[in-house]
C-alpha cells in the first residue's frame, strides 16, 4: 500500500480540524455516559476508544428526512382552484465521518446495493453518499456481543471504508483506500506512513484473533431451511423479545424506512424516517389484516432480511456486520448470533433450551 | 395556596405517611448477605413445572456480565437456571401477554408488578405462580462497563462480602456491588417480594429509611425552572424513538396501540425533533400516574442513558402526597386514577 501517512498523536487534533475546516466533520462524542456521532465543533469531548452506541448511519440515512415540504394555494380568483407548491432541496453538503468502525462502514454497502445499485436510485440516499468520506478507525479491542469475523468482516477490514485509521502508540497509521480516501490523505497528512506499516499490521492482526466467532462458519452460515420455517424454532427462540425497535434503529444495516405527510392545515412536509421489523405496525395493512401479527413473525423477519433474503437478492452476502449493538443494548439481551448458529444446525430440535 | 407553601404541605403530608408506613412493617430483619440458594430455586422450579406450562426465570446471557429471561417448559431446562445480581430484567412484564399457566421468578421490586396487575385486573392470579426471591441488590451492568471501559468481560466473580471482580482484557477490576447498584436498589423498601407462592430463601426486611426513597425527586425539584428545561432538552434529544422502555415497561398497556405510532389520530408527528420526542416522554409517564411499581426497567434499557425514571418517580411522589397511594403493595389497593372521589383530602378545589 504506496498510499499510506502517519499523524502523531499531537497534530491528530488538527487533522480533524483541518478537515472541519474544509466539510461537515461527524464524530463520535460522548454525550452523558453514551457515544454518539454529532457535527464536530471544538466543545465536544470525542470519544475514539470505544465504538458509538449508535452508528453513523444517520449521516447519510437520517432518521428523519425532510424529503420536500408542500403548500396548498388557493388562486383568489377561482378559490376552487387549489395549486400545490413543492420545495425539494437535494444539494447535500461535503461530509466527513471519523471514527466510524469496519462495521459500520460496511453497513454503507449493504445500503448502496438497493439504494443506489438500482435502475431508480434515491437521489436523497445516492446524494449524501456521494458527499460522504468514510474515515473508519480500526478496532483496537472487541466489545461485548461484537461478532464481526463470524460474518465475514474483521476489525481492521477496509471494505466500505475510504480511509482507515490504525491507532498506534506514537500516532495515527493512515491507509487510503479509495480516491476519495487518497484525496483526504493528500491534503491533512504530510509525514510518511510507510515505517510504521509494520506496527499497524502487527496491531491489526493482534485484535483480529480476540473476536469471537459464535457462529463458527468461516463468516458464512448456511441457514437450515426447514429451521428457518419451523414456528416453534422461532416462537422458542424469542418469546423473551419484547419487541421494541432498539436493535433495528442501532443497526448499521437496517435501513427500512416508513414515509407520512406532517402537516398542518395548508401545509406541510413529506418525511421519511426509520421503520423498523420488530413494530406490529410495520407490516399492518389499511384494511386492518396484519400478515405479522406476532413477535416472532416479526423477528423471523429481521433474521431473514439479514441471513436469507439479501444473501439471495445480492450474491450471497450477508446483511449483518457483527456489531453486536443489537445484542449489547437489548433488554433482554437477545443474542443475534446464538440464533444463527442454531439455525444452521441440520439435526436436533430447535427447542434444546437456547 | 403559594406554589412554596403548596409544596411544603406536600413533603409533610408524604412524611405523615410515610411515618405510618414504617408502623406497619414489621419489624424482624437480617442484614448482609442473600439468603437464596440456587438448588432451592431449581427444585421448586422443578416442582411447580409439573402443575404449569412455563417457568420464566433467568440463565447466563451472551456473555459473563448479562443474564438473559430462560423459559422453563421440560425439566432438563432447569439446569440452567441462575441467580445472582446480574438477573436484572423484570420478568414478571411477560404475563399479561401469555394466556398459559406460568410460574415466574420475581425479586422484590419485580413483585410489585404483579400486585399492580391485579388491582388493574390485568392477570388471573390463579394461573399465575409466584416464585420470590429475597434480593439484596441487583448490579447496573451499564455502571460496571463505564468502569471497565466497555472492554470485553471475561470472567465474572462474586465475593462473599458484596463484591463484584470482572476480569477484562486489560485485567480484573474488583467493585463493591453497592457501588455499581442501580439507583433504586439504593432505597429499596421491598427486597422480600410482597406477593408469592413460594419463597427461595429467607424474608429479608428493608434496612432502608423510607423518607429517602424520594430524596433525589426532591433534590431535583430544587432547580429551577429553567435548569429542569436545560436538563431534560439535553437528555431528549439523545432518544432515538426506539420504545425500548415503553416496549419493557410492565405497566405500558397499549403497546401496539401506542399515541407515539397511532396514524388516527396522529398524535405525535414522525419527525426527530425534540418537541416529538419530549411529547412522548411526557405522555409515557402520565400515563404511568399512580401505576409506575418504579422497577426502573425503563431507565435500565434505554440505550441513550436517558435517565426516563425520573420523571417517573417524580409523578409517584406526587401521587404518594396527594393520595397517600403507593402503586403495587397491596392487591386490594385502588389505583387512584381508576376511582374518583367527590372531595379528596389533599386536592384543594378551585375557588369558585
Amino acid at each position: 500500500m504506496a498510499d499510506t501517512g502517519f499523524i502523531p498523536k499531537e497534530k491528530w487534533g488538527a487533522f480533524i480540524e483541518g478537515l472541519a475546516a474544509k466539510a461537515q466533520v461527524w464524530v463520535p462524542c460522548l454525550d452523558g455516559d453514551v457515544v454518539i456521532f454529532k457535527p464536530y465543533s471544538k466543545d465536544q469531548t470525542l470519544c475514539f476508544e470505544r465504538p458509538a452506541n449508535s452508528p453513523p448511519k444517520g449521516v447519510i440515512f437520517p432518521q428523519s428526512d425532510r424529503l420536500f415540504s408542500f403548500t396548498f394555494n388557493k388562486d383568489p380568483e377561482n378559490p376552487q382552484k387549489v395549486m400545490v407548491e413543492l420545495d425539494e432541496k437535494l444539494d447535500f453538503p461535503k461530509t466527513v465521518v471519523i471514527g466510524s468502525r469496519p462495521c459500520d462502514a460496511k453497513g454503507f454497502l449493504i445500503y448502496d446495493r438497493p439504494y443506489t445499485e438500482t435502475d431508480t436510485p434515491d437521489p436523497y440516499y445516492k446524494g449524501r453518499r456521494e458527499q460522504t468520506t468514510i474515515v473508519t478507525m480500526s478496532c483496537q479491542s472487541p466489545s461485548a456481543g461484537c461478532f464481526c469475523t463470524a460474518v465475514g468482516g474483521g476489525p481492521a477490514d477496509r471494505e466500505g471504508s475510504d480511509v482507515l485509521v490504525t491507532e498506534l502508540d506514537s500516532g495515527y497509521f493512515i491507509e487510503a483506500i479509495t480516491e476519495k480516501g487518497k484525496e483526504i490523505l493528500q491534503q491533512s497528512v504530510a509525514e510518511s506512513g510507510s515505517s510504521h506499516e509494520a506496527e499497524a499490521q502487527k496491531k491489526q492482526d493482534a485484535v483480529r484473533s480476540r473476536v469471537k466467532d459464535p457462529i463458527g462458519a468461516n463468516g458464512k452460515p448456511e441457514i437450515s431451511p426447514d429451521l428457518f420455517e419451523s414456528d416453534e424454532f422461532w416462537q422458542e427462540a424469542v418469546a423473551k423479545c419484547v419487541s421494541c425497535g432498539a436493535c433495528t434503529y442501532l443497526c448499521p444495516t437496517c435501513y427500512c424506512f416508513n414515509i407520512t405527510d406532517e402537516k398542518t392545515f395548508d401545509k406541510g412536509e413529506r418525511i421519511r424516517s426509520w421503520d423498523g421489523c420488530m413494530y406490529n405496525h410495520f407490516t399492518l395493512e389499511t384494511s386492518g389484516h396484519n400478515p405479522r401479527p406476532t413477535k416472532y413473525q416479526r423477528f423471523k423477519n429481521r433474521v431473514g432480511h439479514k441471513f436469507v433474503f439479501y444473501p439471495e437478492k445480492y450474491n450471497g452476502v450477508i446483511a449483518c456486520c457483527g456489531c453486536g449493538r443489537c445484542i449489547r443494548y437489548c433488554p433482554m439481551s437477545v443474542d443475534i448470533s446464538e440464533i444463527v448458529s442454531n439455525l444452521q444446525k441440520q439435526t436436533g430440535s430447535a427447542s434444546d433450551g437456547k | 395556596m403559594d406554589i412554596g407553601l403548596r409544596r411544603a404541605a406536600v413533603a409533610a403530608d408524604r412524611d405523615r405517611l410515610y411515618q405510618a408506613d414504617t408502623q406497619v412493617r414489621p419489624a424482624p430483619f437480617r442484614q448482609g448477605g442473600t439468603t437464596v440458594s440456587v438448588d432451592k430455586l431449581k427444585q421448586i422450579i422443578t416442582d411447580v413445572l409439573k402443575d404449569v406450562d412455563v417457568v420464566i426465570g433467568y440463565k447466563q446471557g451472551f456473555d459473563p456480565l448479562h443474564a438473559t429471561p430462560c423459559f422453563v417448559t421440560k425439566p432438563e431446562q432447569v439446569d440452567q437456571i441462575i441467580w445472582n445480581p446480574l438477573c436484572v430484567q423484570n420478568l414478571a412484564s411477560f404475563l399479561p401477554s401469555l394466556k398459559k399457566k406460568v410460574a415466574v421468578v420475581v425479586k422484590g421490586c419485580d413483585s410489585r408488578t404483579i400486585v399492580q396487575y391485579m388491582q388493574e385486573g390485568l392477570i388471573d392470579r390463579s394461573k399465575v405462580v409466584v416464585i420470590g426471591i429475597p434480593c439484596t441488590g441487583v448490579v447496573s451492568v451499564k455502571k460496571i462497563l463505564d468502569k471497565v471501559k466497555h472492554e470485553s468481560i471475561e470472567e465474572v466473580k462474586f465475593g462473599e462480602e458484596g463484591s463484584i471482580t470482572v476480569k477484562t482484557p486489560s485485567g480484573e477490576t474488583k467493585m463493591a456491588l453497592s457501588e455499581v447498584a442501580p439507583d433504586k436498589c439504593g432505597t429499596c423498601l421491598y427486597p422480600t417480594p410482597v406477593v408469592y407462592d413460594h419463597l427461595a430463601g429467607e424474608p429479608i426486611v428493608s434496612t432502608k429509611d423510607p423518607q429517602s426513597v424520594f430524596k433525589d425527586v426532591e433534590e431535583f425539584d430544587k432547580k429551577s425552572l429553567e435548569e429542569k428545561k436545560a436538563y431534560w432538552e439535553k437528555e431528549f434529544d439523545r432518544c432515538i424513538r426506539c420504545y425500548a422502555c415503553r416496549n419493557a415497561c410492565p405497566m405500558c398497556v397499549c403497546q401496539d396501540s401506542c399515541i407515539a405510532e397511532s396514524r388516527e389520530p396522529h398524535w405525535i408527528s414522525q419527525k426527530s425533533n425534540l418537541t416529538e420526542k419530549t411529547m412522548f416522554h411526557m405522555i409515557h409517564a402520565l400515563h404511568l400516574a399512580g401505576r409506575c411499581v418504579e422497577c426502573g426497567e425503563c431507565e435500565r434499557v434505554c440505550p441513550m442513558g436517558i435517565p426516563v425514571n425520573k420523571l417517573k418517580k417524580k409523578i409517584n411522589s406526587d401521587m404518594k402526597a396527594l393520595f397517600g397511594y403507593e402503586p403495587g403493595v397491596k392487591p386490594e389497593d385502588k389505583p387512584p386514577m381508576f376511582t374518583f372521589s367527590v372531595e379528596e383530602k389533599n386536592i384543594e378545589e378551585h375557588k369558585l
